[in-house]
């Protein structure tokens, strides 16, 4: 692995010592919030999809909903309508990601800026639509339960609240340490040079158009892959996971925890996760009937971040301190 | 001599204005050629269509003898065409090194086809700085240099793509009177390996350097020879080197 061997010393330590609090937590956490933990990392992946476009190639798509419920459909309808087994199932996810962000990708990436934006956000849309007109197979906002039954790998029982936890944590490792290799290696110094000015990226002999085709389809993946696990661990999906808040949402979590750092996107996801969970008690406990939204809260957190970090928390931290964190 | 660049009939239109009108052009290999010309002569759009930057309206660019009318700009880089730009054109949150760097690292993936080690690759990088003089801000933050700085570093990219046609387009604008004095030797020592295409306004700069000159004036070549023929022009006088004090 030649990636890996641009991975500086701190860094690589940096990054195990997260995974290694991370399975220790496991053991730590009271039930509940070891539940809401294995939810994270499993989210924390399509932030990190998100973050490898939006951050390191600097594309801001506000359709990464369809990647992500690419991986949600493609695991979960296998299953649920063929009766695949989980690594089938899985692997359809992946596929259905691959293809979905090539295509979308291939005629998305005409367009820069704004008109990106609309057009990942319409793309978005019509995947939405999708999962609600084909609701003899989807049953739409309502949604599909998989069987108990169905959620095994081997031995292993993926309803099993440790089982799962550690199968979200085996994931999230896997999409930590690839992004981490492929935004050090040649490919990711060429999608931040994209990021800074892709007309100098161009005339210095990079194809700028295949390279952020890469970075759509690689990012397209991840998502998916965080798509395909949530369905198969949670035993849930629906089109409101397709919906355009679940686009908007990889970019709230990218934005606090830092665009373009590795593990900005796992912080980002916690804190908002955590946020939105402690704003919603504190609210319905003060205010029990005023019936108010935990939409303030958050709105105000989101002012304090921008003030204070102007680049996420990860991204500040890097700027001040710690100029190494990749 | 074989030409290294060739252009026929080369033509550009932007709306209603001919920038480019029919330009034949001949480019020796091994020659350092400056193109001189009035402010919006057209000399910007005229190198711009040999780098790929800019799609012709007609005619055709052979470089090397092949037909590169048609070919992308990023295409054209690998095949020895290095540009850089009349503004400065930098990352510049990047490092000075990893500006070079990424300039590097696509010479030696592309046309060599095979990997390169991570210190193979601090070479390069390291010794195209060295040839600009910039080693000693390897490591600092691209946009916070000079301007004359940024202005060599991009130089310094175009030379860690070791092109066989390196174009430079008003480079010395902005620059100070020593700074020039250091960028002609450069320039000189550059044009020992490879062609160099100057479009260039400062004529002592000029002067210094072009074994021949080409003038440019309403999108046409109006004049071409040694720098004493072109002294000599009238209608160059006329267009540009002697033109009456309009202001
Ligand atoms: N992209 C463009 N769109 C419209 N007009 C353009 C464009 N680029 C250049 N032009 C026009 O074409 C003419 C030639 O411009 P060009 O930049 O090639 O001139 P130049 O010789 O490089 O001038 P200068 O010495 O000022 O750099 C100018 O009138 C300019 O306004
Ligand atoms: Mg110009």
């Amino acid at each position: 692995m030649n990636a890996f061997a641009a991975i500086d010393r701190r860094a690589l330590a940096l990054h195990l010592a997260v995974i290694a609090v991370l399975f220790v937590l496991q053991f730590v956490l009271p039930a509940y919030h070891h539940g809401i933990m294995a939810r994270i990392l499993v989210l924390a992946v399509f932030a990190m999809g998100y973050n490898l476009l939006f951050g390191y190639t600097g594309l801001l798509s506000l359709g990464h909903a369809m990647f992500f419920s690419a991986g949600l459909y493609g695991a979960g309808l296998s299953v649920y309508h063929l009766d695949w087994s989980v690594p089938a199932a899985f692997g359809a996810g992946l596929a259905g990601g691959l293809v979905l962000s090539a295509a979308v990708g291939f005629l998305a990436l005409r367009t820069t800026g704004v008109a990106f934006l609309i057009v990942t956000m319409m793309f978005g849309q019509v995947a939405y639509l999708f999962t609600l007109y084909f609701t003899d197979w989807t049953r739409g906002e309502e949604g599909l339960t998989l069987p108990q039954a169905a959620r095994v790998l081997g031995p292993l029982d993926l309803t099993d609240p440790t089982t799962r936890y550690f199968a979200a944590l085996v994931l999230f490792t896997i999409a930590l340490f690839v992004t981490l290799a492929l935004v050090r290696a040649p490919f990711g110094r060429v999608l931040v040079a994209i990021r800074e000015n892709e007309e100098r990226t161009r005339m210095l002999g990079y194809d700028t158009f295949r390279n952020k085709l890469g970075a759509t389809i690689a990012s397209g993946v991840i998502c998916a892959a965080s798509g395909a696990a949530y369905v198969l661990l949670f035993g849930y999906f629906g089109s409101s996971f397709a919906a355009v808040q679940y686009s908007i949402l990889p970019l709230l979590w990218v934005l606090v925890g830092g665009a373009a750092t590795t593990l900005g996107p796992l912080l980002g996801t916690i804190l908002m996760f955590y946020l939105v969970d402690l704003s919603n008690d504190l609210l319905n406990s003060r205010f029990p009937d005023w019936d108010v939204s935990y939409l303030g809260i958050v709105g105000v957190a989101l002012v304090l971040l921008i003030l204070f970090f102007p680049k996420g928390l990860l991204g500040s931290v890097r700027d001040r301190w710690v100029r190494w964190l990749p | 001599m074989t030409a290294l660049v060739e252009t026929r009939g080369l033509s550009r239109r932007f709306g209603g204005l001919q920038a480019v009108d029919g330009v034949d052009f001949t480019l020796p290999e091994g020659e350092i050629r400056a193109i001189i010309g009035p402010n919006g002569a057209g000399k910007t759009t005229f190198v711009g269509m040999i780098c790929g930057r800019v799609a012709p309206s007609s005619g055709s660019i052979l470089f090397d003898g092949a037909d590169i009318t048609s070919m992308p700009a990023d295409r054209r880089v690998m095949v020895g065409i290095a540009y850089t730009f009349q503004i400065t054109s930098i990352f510049a949150n990047l490092t000075v090194e990893e500006n070079v760097t990424l300039a590097a690292m696509r010479r030696h993936v592309g046309r060599a086809g095979q990997r390169y080690s991570a210190a193979e690759l601090q070479d390069a990088s390291l010794s195209a700085l060295e040839r600009v003089d910039l080693q000693n801000y390897a490591s600092k933050t691209a946009g916070n240099l000079a301007y004359g700085h940024q202005r060599l570093l991009e130089v310094a990219m175009g030379l860690a793509l070791e092109p066989r046609l390196l174009v430079l387009d008003e480079p010395t604008q902005g620059l100070s009177d020593t700074e020039i004095e250091g960028f002609i030797e450069l320039v000189r020592d550059i044009g020992r390996e490879a062609t160099v295409l100057l479009i260039e306004h400062n004529m002592p700069v000029v002067m210094a350097l072009a074994e021949t000159i080409t003038v440019m004036d309403r999108g046409r070549i109006i004049a071409e020879g040694t720098p004493e023929a072109i002294r000599a022009d009238r209608a160059v006088q006329e267009a540009y080197l002697g033109a009456p004090a309009d202001g």
